[in-house]
C-alpha cells in the first residue's frame, strides 16, 4: 500500500457568513477537506457556489462584510514554511487576527494565490518586476537589487521571453498568458508550500490554457507544492487534479479521488455536472433528428470578401496608421435553417465580423448579401442608415453578458417591448401580451414583466436578452458568445431553448464562441478564425473529428477533455504562423 | 518614452498658445466701440467739447484705425519682447500695472490649491476606508454644508466674524504700512498673515467636492482585485493602501491640475472685491468695463497661459504616475 502523503492543510467545519439587510447569508457551510503535500485538490462549482470564498477564507481575505464565524484552518507550517523549525507547528488560521502581522507573514511565504483576471488583478501602473519583487521584499530581506534579480529568474521559471527586459514592463504591455504567467511567478516569490489558484485559466482561450496548466503542473513537480485549485470546468478537473471536492450553496456534496468522481459520482449534483458536460461537445439528438424531417433552405445570407480595418494612430506629429485588419476577406453563406458556428480565440475577430454583418460597424470592403423575407436581396454592407432599418427587423442579435446587455433601470416588459415600440408594431394592451407571449415563448412566466433584470439569474436574463431578439420576428439571430457566461448545466437549457425556438420560428442562427463543444451541440457547420481569416470550415462533425488546418488541429488539441483516464494521452500542439 | 512625450506635449503647446493669444485678442475687440469712444463719451458727459481731430489723432496714435490683423500683429510682437502696450485708462505701460496683481493672483492660487488638497486628500481617504462610519457621516454633513455656502457669503461672514470679535481687520492682502512698500521680508510675513483668510474662504467649497470626489474614487478602487493580490501577498493594510489604491484614485485629481489654476484667478473676482484683494481679477474686471483693451489683452492672455501651462503640467504628472497614459 502507497502511504498517503501527509497533509498540509486540514480545513475543519469552516463556516464564513456575509452580512446581509436580510441577515447572515452563509457563502461557505460546514466546509471540511484536506489538502495533501504536493498534490492538487480541485475545488469545483457553478457560480455562487462558494469556492472562491472558501479559498479567500483561508488566507482570511475575504472582502468585508464577509467573515468566519466558526471551525478551523489548520496549516502544518513544518511543511510549508521553508527553512522552519524541526518538528511540529501547527496553526489555525481561522483563529488569526485578519489584520495581525502573523497572519501576513503566512500570506504569500506559506500560502500564495492567484486570480482569475490576470489583468485586473495586477496592479495597473507598477511594473511586474516592481510587483514581484515587492513579493520578495515583504517576507525577505533583500535589496532592491538582490530582490529584481530574483524577479527576473522567476520570469525565467514560467517561461517569459527575455525576462531582463520585461521585467521593467507594465501589465498592460503583457497578453493575457503573459500577465497569468507574471501572476504565478510573483505567487512563486518565496517558493510557498501551497498555492491557491482561483480560476486561473477561466479568462483565457484554450490553448493559453493548456500552456498554464502544464506550467502549473510542472511547477508542482519541481517543487513539491501542494494546490487547491478552483474551478467550474470539468474538463480542466480531469486534465488536473488528484482529488477533487464538489460544491455546492456552501457546502461540499461531495470528494473522493478524481477517477471514482468521474466514473462512480455518488451524489445527483455531480452526476447532473458530469452530464451536462459529457451532453455537451456531441452534437444534438434533436438538432440531427429535426434536420432529417426537414432539409435546409436556399441561402438567406451570403458574406464575400468581408474586411474590417481598424486604423491605430501611431507616430507622434505626423499621423501614420497602420490599418488592423480585424476582419480580413472573410467569405461565408448561411442556408434557411442553419446554425452556423464560428470559433477562434480572443482577438480572432469572430465577434467583430458579427458586428460587420449586422453593420454595427461598417465595412471597409466586402459585400453581406441578404435575401429578405420580400425575396428581394440586398447588399446590407452598401445600404443606408435608413435603408438598414428593415434589415435589422430580421436580423438580431443576443449578447454575451446578460447582466450589462439588459438595463437595469427597465423592466422586462420595457426591454422586450423596446424594439417593437421603436418600430411602431405593437402599443398599449396589444404589447403587453405580445411581450407574455414572447416571455412564455423562452420559458418564462408572464410575471416577470414586471420585475427588474437583478431580480433574474444569469440563465434567466438570457432568456430575457432572446426574448427581446425574437420580439420582431427575425429569421437570422447572431449570438456572440451568448452561453459563455453561464454555467454548464445551464448552457445546455438554452442552447436547447434556442434550438426549440428555431423549429417553432424558422430561424437561422450564427453562433459566435470560443467554446467548441458548445458548437458542435448546436451548430451544423463551423467556420474556424484565426487572425481576422477564416482558416478551415466545414460540417462541424467532420471539422472536429478530422480537422485539416493545423491551427484547428492545435485549437482541438487544447480542449481538456472531460475523461481523467485521457490525461496524458493526447499531444498538444501548438500553432504559429509562418509569415 | 515619458522624455519624448513631454517634448512632444512641449512643442504641442506652442501653436495651441499661438491660437489662444489670437482668441484672446479678438474677444477684447469684440464689444462695438473702442476706448477712444469711451473716452468721448466720458468727456460729453462731463461737459467738455469732443474735437473729432482730436479723437482721430488719439485712434491713429492707438493704431485703432488699423485693421484687426494688423493690431494684432503689433500687439502680438510687443508681448514677445515683454511689452504688453499701454493702458489708455491708467497711462502707464500695462506690465508695470499687472505682475505684482498676477504674482499674488498666483500665489493665492496655489495657496489655496496647496490648502485644499492637504485637508482633502486625507479626509476623503479616511471617510472612504471608514465608509458610513460615525466619522465618514461627520465629514460628510460638513462637506455637503460647506458644498452649498457661497463664497462671498462666508466671506462677509469671516470679515464680520474677524473685526467684530477679534479686532482684526481680515481685508486685503498687506497691513496698511506694507501695502506701497518695496517686497521686504517682512512684507511677506504679513502677506502670510492675511492670506489665510481669502485661502479659508476660496478653498472651502472645493476641499469639500474635493472630499467626496476622493472618497467616490477611492470607494471604487478599494474592492479592486488587485487589492485582493496585494493583501495576499501579505502586505500591511496601510502600506497597501498607500501603494494601490490610493495612487491610481489620485489620476483625476491629477488632470484637474490644469483648469484649478485659472479658475481659481478668475472665479476668486467677488472675493477678491469683497475682502479688497490686490489681485487680477478686480483690475481684469474694470479694464473690461473701460474697453481698456490692452490691459484687458493682457490679462486675458496671461490667464490663458495658465491654463495652457496648468494642462501640460497635469499632463506631465498624469504620464509620470500612470504609465498608460504616456504610451498612448
Amino acid at each position: 500500500m502507497v502511504i498517503a502523503p501527509p497533509p498540509v492543510i486540514e480545513i475543519r467545519n469552516l463556516v464564513t457568513e456575509f452580512a446581509t439587510r436580510h441577515g447572515p447569508f452563509r457563502a461557505v457551510d460546514d466546509v471540511s477537506f484536506t489538502l495533501h503535500r504536493g498534490k492538487t485538490l480541485c475545488l469545483v462549482g457553478e457560480s455562487g457556489s462558494g469556492k472562491s470564498v472558501t479559498a479567500r477564507s483561508i488566507l482570511q481575505i475575504v472582502d468585508p462584510p464577509g467573515r468566519i464565524i466558526s471551525g478551523e484552518v489548520k496549516l502544518h507550517r513544518h511543511h510549508t514554511a521553508r527553512g522552519a523549525s524541526q518538528g511540529d507547528n501547527i496553526v489555525d488560521l481561522a483563529a488569526l487576527d485578519p489584520r495581525s502581522a502573523a497572519i501576513r507573514a503566512i500570506r504569500g511565504r506559506d500560502i500564495a494565490m492567484i486570480f482569475q483576471e490576470p489583468m485586473s488583478s495586477l496592479s495597473p501602473v507598477h511594473t511586474i518586476g516592481d510587483q514581484i519583487g515587492e513579493a520578495i521584499r515583504l517576507h525577505e530581506s533583500v535589496s532592491r537589487k538582490e530582490a529584481r534579480a530574483r524577479a527576473i529568474e522567476l520570469l525565467r521559471k514560467v517561461e517569459i521571453a527575455n525576462p531582463d527586459k520585461t521585467v521593467d514592463r507594465y501589465p498592460f504591455e503583457y497578453s493575457g498568458g503573459m500577465r497569468q504567467r507574471a501572476m504565478i511567478a510573483m505567487a512563486l516569490a518565496c517558493s510557498p508550500g501551497v498555492l491557491i489558484a482561483d480560476e486561473p485559466t477561466t479568462a483565457l482561450d484554450v490553448t493559453t490554457q493548456a500552456e498554464i496548466l502544464a506550467l502549473i503542473r510542472k511547477l508542482q513537480d519541481d517543487d513539491g507544492m501542494s494546490v487547491l485549485f478552483i474551478t467550474h470546468d470539468m474538463g480542466v478537473v480531469a486534465e488536473i487534479a488528484d482529488e477533487v471536492a464538489v460544491m455546492r450553496f456552501g457546502k461540499i456534496v461531495e470528494q473522493g479521488d478524481t477517477l471514482s468522481i468521474f466514473e462512480k459520482p455518488q451524489h445527483d449534483y455531480t452526476k447532473m455536472l458530469l452530464g451536462s458536460v459529457k451532453q455537451l461537445d456531441r452534437p444534438s439528438e434533436r438538432r440531427l433528428k429535426r434536420r432529417a424531417e426537414k432539409p435546409l433552405g436556399d441561402v438567406l445570407l451570403k458574406v464575400s470578401g468581408l474586411t474590417k480595418a481598424f486604423h491605430i494612430d501611431r507616430g507622434a506629429f505626423f499621423k501614420k496608421t497602420d490599418p488592423l485588419l480585424a476582419v480580413n476577406e472573410v467569405s461565408l453563406s448561411l442556408r434557411a435553417g442553419e446554425n452556423l458556428g464560428i470559433v477562434g480565440e480572443s482577438g480572432s475577430g469572430k465577434s467583430t465580423l458579427g458586428r460587420c454583418i449586422l453593420r454595427v460597424y461598417d465595412t471597409s470592403a466586402g459585400t453581406v448579401d441578404y435575401t429578405a423575407k420580400d425575396g428581394v436581396t440586398r447588399n446590407l454592407a452598401a445600404l443606408s442608415e435608413t435603408q438598414l432599418r428593415a434589415a435589422r427587423r430580421e436580423l438580431r442579435m443576443v449578447f454575451q453578458d446578460p447582466m450589462s446587455s439588459l438595463n437595469p433601470r427597465m423592466t422586462v416588459a420595457q426591454i422586450i417591448g423596446e424594439p417593437m415600440l421603436v418600430n411602431g408594431l405593437y402599443q398599449g394592451r396589444a404589447l403587453t401580451d405580445r411581450v407574455g407571449e414572447l416571455l412564455e415563448l423562452v420559458g418564462l412566466p408572464k410575471s416577470a414583466m414586471e420585475r427588474y433584470p437583478h431580480a433574474f439569474s444569469g440563465g434567466q436574463r438570457q432568456r430575457i436578452g432572446i426574448a427581446r431578439a425574437i420580439a420582431l420576428d427575425p429569421r437570422i439571430i447572431i449570438a456572440d458568445e451568448a452561453t459563455s457566461a453561464l454555467d454548464v448545466s445551464i448552457r445546455t437549457q438554452v442552447l436547447d431553448l434556442l434550438l426549440d425556438l428555431q423549429e417553432r420560428l424558422d430561424l437561422s442562427f450564427i453562433f459566435i464562441s470560443h467554446d467548441i463543444a458548445v458548437i458542435r451541440y448546436f451548430c451544423d457547420r463551423i467556420a474556424v478564425m484565426y487572425k481576422g481569416r477564416i482558416v478551415e470550415s466545414g460540417p462541424t462533425e467532420q471539422v472536429c473529428t478530422d480537422p485539416q488546418h493545423p491551427y484547428t488541429q492545435a485549437l482541438l488539441s487544447a480542449v481538456p477533455h472531460p475523461d481523467p483516464r485521457m490525461r496524458g494521452t493526447r499531444i498538444r500542439t501548438r500553432y504559429r504562423e509562418t509569415s | 518614452m515619458l522624455f519624448a512625450y513631454i517634448l512632444k506635449r512641449l512643442i504641442w503647446s506652442i501653436p495651441f498658445l499661438f491660437a489662444v493669444s489670437l482668441v484672446a485678442f479678438a474677444l477684447i475687440s469684440a464689444p462695438p466701440g473702442d476706448y477712444v469712444a469711451t473716452f468721448a463719451a466720458t468727456l460729453a458727459q462731463s461737459g467738455d467739447v469732443v474735437d473729432q481731430a482730436r479723437l482721430e489723432a488719439l485712434r491713429e496714435r492707438f493704431g485703432l484705425d488699423q485693421s484687426f490683423l494688423v493690431q494684432y500683429w503689433r500687439w502680438i510682437t510687443g508681448v514677445l519682447r515683454g511689452d504688453f502696450g499701454i493702458s489708455f485708462e491708467w497711462q502707464q505701460p500695462v506690465a508695470d500695472l499687472i505682475w505684482e496683481r498676477m504674482g499674488l493672483s498666483v500665489a493665492l492660487a496655489a495657496a489655496t490649491l496647496l490648502f485644499t488638497w492637504a485637508i482633502a486628500f486625507p479626509i476623503g481617504i479616511y471617510s472612504a476606508v471608514r465608509k458610513y462610519s460615525f466619522g465618514d457621516y461627520v465629514i460628510s454633513a460638513i462637506g455637503f454644508i460647506g458644498l452649498s455656502i457661497p463664497n462671498f457669503l462666508l466671506g462677509l461672514v469671516l470679515m464680520y466674524v474677524s473685526v467684530v470679535h477679534f479686532g482684526h481687520d481680515a481685508s486685503g492682502l498687506f497691513s496698511e504700512q506694507y501695502q506701497q512698500a518695496p517686497w521686504t521680508w517682512d512684507k511677506v510675513v504679513d502677506l502670510l498673515k492675511h492670506l489665510w483668510v481669502p485661502v479659508i474662504i476660496l478653498g472651502t467649497s472645493s476641499t469639500a467636492s474635493l472630499i467626496r470626489i476622493m472618497r467616490a474614487n477611492l470607494l471604487d478602487e478599494l474592492h479592486k482585485p488587485y487589492v485582493t493580490t496585494a493583501r495576499a501577498k501579505g502586505l500591511s493594510e496601510m502600506a497597501l493602501l498607500v501603494k494601490y489604491p490610493v495612487r491610481l484614485a489620485l489620476n483625476p485629481f491629477v488632470s484637474t491640475i490644469g483648469w484649478a489654476f485659472p479658475q481659481l484667478v478668475s472665479g476668486s473676482v467677488i472675493i477678491s472685491y469683497v475682502l479688497s484683494l490686490p489681485t487680477a481679477g478686480p483690475l481684469l474686471l474694470q479694464a473690461l468695463l473701460a474697453q481698456d483693451m490692452y490691459l484687458a489683452g493682457a490679462f486675458i492672455l496671461l490667464l490663458c497661459c495658465l491654463s495652457v501651462v496648468g494642462m501640460l503640467i497635469s499632463d506631465i504628472l498624469l504620464a509620470v504616475i500612470d504609465p498608460r497614459i504616456r504610451y498612448r
